[in-house]
């Protein structure tokens, strides 16, 4: 168990590392103009500019920029922003906002998982049958509409038909409804068929056919075997999924007006605010990494195979 | 077991006792069927009703779109200056309406189309082409292992759309641009899921009975390997569309895809969404478009998976 956990670790680091520096060596390529505002852009003569951005470390070499980087990172500075809120800490801003994007986040995995995970057992119980074909056509529809027209036609029609408001404010919990609803929809489909899908593989197997022959209550059989294992593969998605709804709801955020983190991104990208966009995809995939360790660590409690195999060695 | 559980039928005829006869030219029949993969999986494919619908329209689809701005007179681009000519409903002239400046929303569609299409076959055939010669090198050769597998998690540990964004973001819009940026995300994954598959085919028993037949290694991969993997490679390829049609309509959502000037089905149906509210038609039309062209490539994908396994031949 523990080298199991720490061999995830090592893993997780050297991930984050390289993922750092693929991201950090992607952003200097990005055009030097999103490093001033507009009018120190206008105003200033190519020898200001030169001099400007040899002040900020940008035109530094690309290890010396990554260890300053590090370094301030450890620190806890994270940076200023540049165009979008001119000069103000990066910290700040987003201890500002990552509150509203978790807030979303949390009520729409639980959504998602409360759905989802029976929908997924439904649909294997009555494979070929109703509940299966209609669930069918709902993930049919999730995955190959592009999420953007799905989440456009919640807002306008749910809006409208329910008379909930089409924007999101916070002190108006009704108003959280339909950027909830958005988020949850795409992950209620992912966990129905990939439960399904398991639940199916599984059933097939022989040891259930024997569990079967042998006279074990169908009761029993799905909740002690099928569904048991059926749920490993799921469980080491979910704290990623847990994580990467932060970025799923990239579009959600903006469409919504929520002043949470994704919309941010968005927003940095428009305005060509270069430090925040470094900031914010180096958090995206910190998180994501993150997810992912966690997502080893949850399986090896559901899963008692890996406390086995470590014991063996 | 109990003898008496074993029933007997007992008219059966006396013909079926009788001794076979020999016949030297019957000796090398044993084994032979006349299966073949191709013609089988393709049986299986258009069994279904929904399949034939689907590829017919999408066999109609593209060509229309290739055909329709060669033929056509109507220029996407053209604006109009007369304001009477400005967002007119659906008519038989401009069968799907007119835009803000009067351009005509049926060419904007097709050239769109043609656009979109494009754009993500040519990902599919990049990301896949890619994929099947990275996954082939790496499952031969294992010192690939360490490499790849940082490769794959630094890749895939975070979340596509932003290395997506984060590329579009850099380099200047263009279609080159929107497909590097897709295939660069995208290949990592081809790549694992071929490895995954070739490790398994190189091992799998009928390969192994195969070599012990002292079949010749031409016979096993032209006929038990390559077969599966072309199969592969066509559902993945025919997934990949969706997906690149909708990462498209992301990025020009969030204002990093096309040019704006330039008639795509992202850039048609954000234009569209802004005049929602008043001219509905602006919308519907490109992303009724759209969602068939999705959902398509999305069923012909899943449901040629289904028939290029050989389980479900018939």
């Amino acid at each position: 168990m523990g080298r199991y956990l720490l061999s995830k670790l090592g893993q997780a680091v050297v991930t984050i590392s390289l993922v750092m520096l693929v991201v950090f060596t992607l952003l200097r390529f990005m055009p030097t103009a999103g490093y001033f505002s507009k009018e120190q852009w206008k105003d200033m003569t190519e020898a200001e500019k030169t001099a400007y951005l040899r002040n900020m470390g940008v035109l530094d070499p690309l290890p010396l920029q990554l260890k300053n980087f590090v370094t301030n990172l450890f620190r806890g500075d994270l940076g200023r922003s540049i165009v979008l809120y001119p000069n103000s800490p990066i910290g700040g801003i987003l201890a500002e906002k990552i509150p509203y994007s978790i807030l979303l986040n949390m009520i729409s995995w639980f959504i998602s998982a409360a759905i989802g995970l029976p929908l997924g057992v439904a649909m294997a119980r009555s494979k070929g049958g109703l509940a299966d074909k209609l669930g069918t056509v709902y993930v049919v529809i999730i995955r190959a509409v592009p999420s953007i027209i799905i989440h456009f036609f919640i807002q306008v029609f749910f809006s409208k038909w329910l008379g909930l408001p089409m924007l999101f404010y916070i002190e108006q919990p009704i108003s959280w409804i339909l950027p909830t609803i958005s988020m949850s929809i795409g992950s209620i489909a992912g966990y129905g068929v990939w439960l399904r899908r398991y639940i199916v593989d599984e059933e097939n197997k022989d040891y259930i056919k024997f569990a079967r022959v042998k006279g074990l209550p169908q009761k029993y059989i799905m909740w002690r075997h099928v569904f048991r294992n059926a749920i490993v593969p799921i469980a080491i998605n979910i704290p990623s999924d847990f994580l990467l709804m932060l970025s799923g709801s990239l579009v959600i955020e903006s469409m919504y007006s929520i002043p949470g983190t994704g919309g941010l991104l968005i927003k940095s990208i428009k305005a060509m605010d270069n430090p925040m966009v470094q900031v914010l995809v180096l958090m995206y995939g910190a998180l994501s990494v993150l997810g992912v360790f966690l997502g080893d660590i949850v399986v090896s409690f559901v899963d008692p195979r890996i406390k086995l195999v470590d014991s063996n060695d | 077991m109990d003898e008496k559980t074993v029933s007997v039928p007992e008219n059966l005829p006396q013909e079926l006792f009788a001794r076979a006869e020999f016949h030297e030219e019957k000796l090398e029949d044993t084994g032979f069927s006349n299966y073949s993969y191709w013609r089988s999986t393709i049986n299986t494919f258009f069994k279904s009703t929904t399949v034939k619908v689907v590829v017919a329209l999408v066999l109609i689809m593209a060509a229309y779109t290739v055909i329709y701005p060669m033929v056509t007179e109507r220029d996407p681009y053209t604006v109009s200056l007369s304001a009477r000519e400005w967002n007119l409903p659906p008519s038989r002239e401009h069968p799907f309406g007119t835009d803000g400046v009067g351009r005509d929303i049926w060419a904007r569609v097709w050239f769109g189309t043609r656009t979109s299409l494009l754009l993500s076959v040519a990902v599919a055939v990049f990301e896949v082409g890619l994929g099947v010669v990275i996954g082939a090198l790496w499952g031969f050769y294992r010192k690939l292992d360490t490499v790849m597998f940082a490769i794959y998690n630094t890749l895939t540990n975070v979340p596509s759309t932003i290395y997506l964004v984060l590329i579009a973001y850099i380099m200047k819009p263009s279609v080159v641009t929107i497909i590097i940026a897709l295939v660069a995300t995208g290949w990592i994954r081809e790549a694992r899921w071929f490895r995954s598959r070739i490790l398994a085919l190189r091992e799998v028993d009928y390969n192994v009975a195969s070599i012990c037949l002292n079949t010749p290694t031409r016979r096993i991969i032209g006929r038990n390997v390559i077969p599966h993997l072309v199969s592969l490679i066509i559902m993945d390829a025919a997934l990949t569309i969706p997906y690149s049609i909708g990462s498209e309509v992301f990025l020009s959502y969030i204002g990093v895809g096309l040019p704006a000037d330039l008639c795509t089905l992202g850039n048609l149906v954000n234009q569209g969404r802004s005049a929602f509210l008043v001219y509905p038609f602006q919308m519907i039309f490109p992303t009724m478009i759209l969602c068939f062209i999705t959902v398509s490539f999305y069923i012909i994908g899943n449901k040629f998976a289904d028939a290029s396994d050989p389980k479900n031949h018939l």
